[in-house]
């Protein structure tokens, strides 16, 4: 009591009273509020940060701000040859570190004008198709922790964990792999590592039909996503969405089939669509996609032909180890291209991969020195989270998470 | 401590204050996961079924700083995260620990640009320091247990003085 | 005919005297206008029956240094009808440089040309919100012009102090 009399007493806020005379509890909770959601926060999955405009609980403004993550990627290229800069691919989408792996050597190889050899594309494909089943475990497990079954995201890890003894047998590295190389990959996929894929292939299927019951039997799950974060198809061509969110609108747009590359064009698979676009959609697209990985692994895995994993190009091509440590033209090729690089002719290229969020793609543009004038990275993440402004508006807060989730943005990459 | 067989012999057990306080100190540490970049999907891993960070006493993972005392820093920090993590840090109740996990916070890992803070204990307290890129999940619950292992020689009064004072604050 | 003639032949026709340059390396097609032209052939791009380029995939600039025109803005540009990718140049003349804004013409360009402020100091005329995208606000720097140096310039990031 005594505390509140000397409030008022103060003139200053007795002032303000005055001006404000006619406020009540009523209005004080209809005017608009600005609440900071991030950077820090379990449900932006890293270091994204939202400032929402609130009336009441419906947001009416949102205003998405990057750059928490932004490690100057792109400047570093400059500094550092071609081959330097494969392990800093893994880190751009780092769920899916084969996959930009292989958007990065592929862009190169067709600047640099190489071709690698049939078994290692295959063995490429092998690994990016892994590589999205990881990304999209991590992207259901955590989507659905978001709107609250946190089971999921021990059983989506649980056969995360799996592929991460595939890679580590493959590249010899859990996470950060780093396995492909300029007209090749680093090593050759031995019979261990295809048992191994093939035991998780069978493995993976029952347990997603688990999840699937898991998740679709549920009814707060469905009645939390159904309608939710409706983004229309032309919407979603004019924002520059990519990947699985502009396949759940409707647009049947895949680069695996739109611009084949490796050898997607001999390998039989379905885009999976729907129309709707909702965040139940893009729940269900993913888990389609998985599907279809795990059938195009298969066919990969049956195909595999014989030969060289890596390009036969001294100039252009680092040579084995063991080759450097016996033979003096390898050690000399090798010294060439680590201290000197490729060279590859003067002129640009844009080559651009589907990567599991969407279309990665990379605009290189050489001046024929060993190091890439400019590297600019076409990031899925980025150009997805610019939607969010769009899908938000008119969504309650708590909405708000789910659509962070089913958009499934990695900020490593969106922050470059 | 096998507490449970000295109670069936004697119903007693004799011991410092110091030494349980320690203990149950050090048997709960919750982590604030910090998770900023490629790190933070081992720091999940961690938590996951096959390393499963409960069996250290550590799997309550709280994203709010005031109910944490070990904050694992796991990911690259730049200039503008920097002010977030720090004042993240300066949120937690004393007492409370930092790992660094990584190279990139430990040192700036490979990320020799601009805009990486090259190492966080430029401007953060770090404890424990982990090796790799990203460490494995092993790696972090070493790192877990080294900071089990100080926190286990520190004595119950020694983080009285500051919470003192401010519960002298609260009450003027 | 195939694809990049009619692209090209397209384009001639409606901007023959800004066309500067063609180029076609390693499968990609590459056209070069005028800069003041830039959003009337974006909206032509898009609009035209037969190209339909709707989707703005990419817009970066390159930092050529010691050339004349030391800007160049590149767009990238994608064709679902004809499934193709097409890229636009417009070489910078301005100094401080300055390109008109293609946001009204694709509404994805916002945040892409919002970054190529921020890296390299391109002004976009008639962008609706040019902030800078990553680097802090108050920041003066750019830091992808190749006279910034690749660890930044020392005190011009504040690191946080200790609370009292």
């Amino acid at each position: 009591m005594n505390r509140i009399s000397q409030i008022y007493n103060e003139e200053k806020i007795y002032k303000k009273l005055l001006e404000d005379r006619d406020i009540t509890i009523d209005d004080a909770l209809e005017n608009e509020m600005v609440i900071n959601m991030g950077p820090q926060h379990p449900a932006t999955h890293g270091v994204l940060r939202l400032v929402l405009r609130l009336d009441g609980e419906t947001v009416v403004g949102i205003v998405p701000e990057l750059g928490y993550l932004h490690r100057g990627y792109e400047k570093m290229a400059e500094e550092m040859s071609y081959i330097e800069y494969i392990p800093h691919t893994d880190r751009l989408d780092y769920t899916a570190t084969m996959c930009n792996n292989v958007a990065y050597v592929l862009a190169v190889e067709k600047l640099a004008g190489i071709e690698a050899p049939k078994r290692a594309q295959y063995i490429r494909m092998i690994s990016a198709e892994l590589s999205r089943i990881a990304a999209h475990m991590v992207a259901i497990g955590t989507f659905a922790m978001d709107v609250g079954a946190v089971t999921m995201v021990m059983w989506t890890f649980r056969e995360r964990e799996k592929l991460q003894n595939i890679f580590d047998r493959l590249a010899g590295a859990r996470f950060t792999t780093s396995y492909t190389r300029i007209g090749g990959v680093a090593s050759d996929i031995d019979d261990e590592a295809i048992a191994m894929t093939r035991k998780f292939l069978d493995e993976l299927e029952p347990a997603l039909v688990e999840m699937d019951k898991l998740l679709l039997g549920n009814r707060i799950f469905i009645e939390r996503l159904e309608g939710i974060g409706i983004l229309q198809k032309d919407d979603a061509i004019a924002l520059g969405v990519t990947g699985p969110n502009l396949r759940a609108c409707g647009v049947e747009y895949d680069i695996r089939r739109a611009k084949p590359y490796l050898f997607y064009n001999e390998i039989d698979f379905r885009i999976p669509t729907y129309a709707e676009g909702d965040a139940l959609a893009r729940y269900f697209i993913r888990g389609d996609e998985v599907r279809e990985s795990i059938k195009i692994l298969r066919q990969c895995l049956d195909k595999l032909p014989l030969g060289e994993v890596i390009a036969n190009d001294p100039k252009k091509v680092l040579p084995h180890k063991t080759e450097i440590y016996s033979k003096m033209e390898e050690l000399i090729h090798d010294f060439m291209i680590i201290n000197f690089g490729i060279n590859p002719p003067v002129g640009d290229t844009f080559f651009s991969v589907e990567n599991p969020k969407g279309e990665l793609g990379f605009y290189i543009v050489s001046n024929g020195s060993g190091h890439p004038w400019k590297l600019k990275i076409r990031s899925p993440s980025f150009c997805n989270l610019q939607a969010i402004s769009q899908i938000c508006k008119g969504a309650m807060v708590s909405d708000v998470i789910a659509i962070i989730g089913s958009l499934d943005p990695v900020m490593g990459e969106a922050d470059k | 401590m096998g507490l449970e067989a000295k109670l069936t012999q004697d119903g007693f057990i004799t011991t410092t204050i110091d030494a349980v306080v320690s203990w149950a100190r050090k048997s709960s540490v919750w982590p604030m996961p910090m998770g900023i970049s490629c790190c933070a999907i081992e720091m999940i891993a961690a938590a996951d079924p096959k390393y499963d960070i409960a069996r250290f006493g550590s799997e309550v993972m709280r994203f709010t700083p005031r109910q944490c005392d070990l904050m694992i820093v796991a990911g690259t920090v730049t200039y503008k995260m920097a002010q977030v993590v720090r004042r993240i840090y300066d949120q937690m109740p004393e007492p409370k620990w930092v790992i660094a996990m990584g190279a990139c916070t430990s040192s700036g890992g490979m990320y020799r640009s601009y805009n990486v803070v090259q190492g966080i204990d430029q401007f953060l307290p770090v404890d424990v320091y982990t090796a790799g890129c990203p460490p494995r999940p092993e790696n972090l619950l070493n790192a877990l247990m080294t900071i089990q292992e100080k926190i286990g020689k520190t004595k119950a009064h020694d983080f009285q003085n500051r919470s003192l004072s401010e519960l002298e604050l609260a009450q003027n | 005919m195939n694809l990049k003639e009619l692209i090209t032949e397209k384009v001639k026709e409606k901007f023959s005297t800004a066309l500067e340059e063609v180029s076609d390396f390693r499968d990609d097609l590459s056209l070069t206008i005028k800069k003041d032209q830039i959003a009337a052939l974006g909206k032509f791009l898009k609009e035209d029956p037969d190209l339909e380029f709707i989707m703005c995939k990419d817009v970066t600039a390159i930092d050529w240094a010691t050339r004349k025109n030391r800007f160049t803005a590149v767009y990238h540009l994608y064709s679902f009808k004809l499934n193709c990718t097409l890229r636009i140049k417009a070489n910078i003349t301005d100094d401080p440089p300055a390109i008109e804004s293609v946001t009204s013409v694709w509404r994805s360009a916002e945040w892409y040309e919002r970054e190529t402020w921020d890296m390299y100091g391109i002004k976009f005329i008639n962008h609706p919100d040019l902030r800078r995208m990553y680097m802090p606000e108050g920041f003066e720097h750019h830091p992808l012009r190749k006279d910034f140096p690749l660890l930044g310039i020392p005190g011009s990031l504040p690191l946080p102090h200790e609370a009292e």
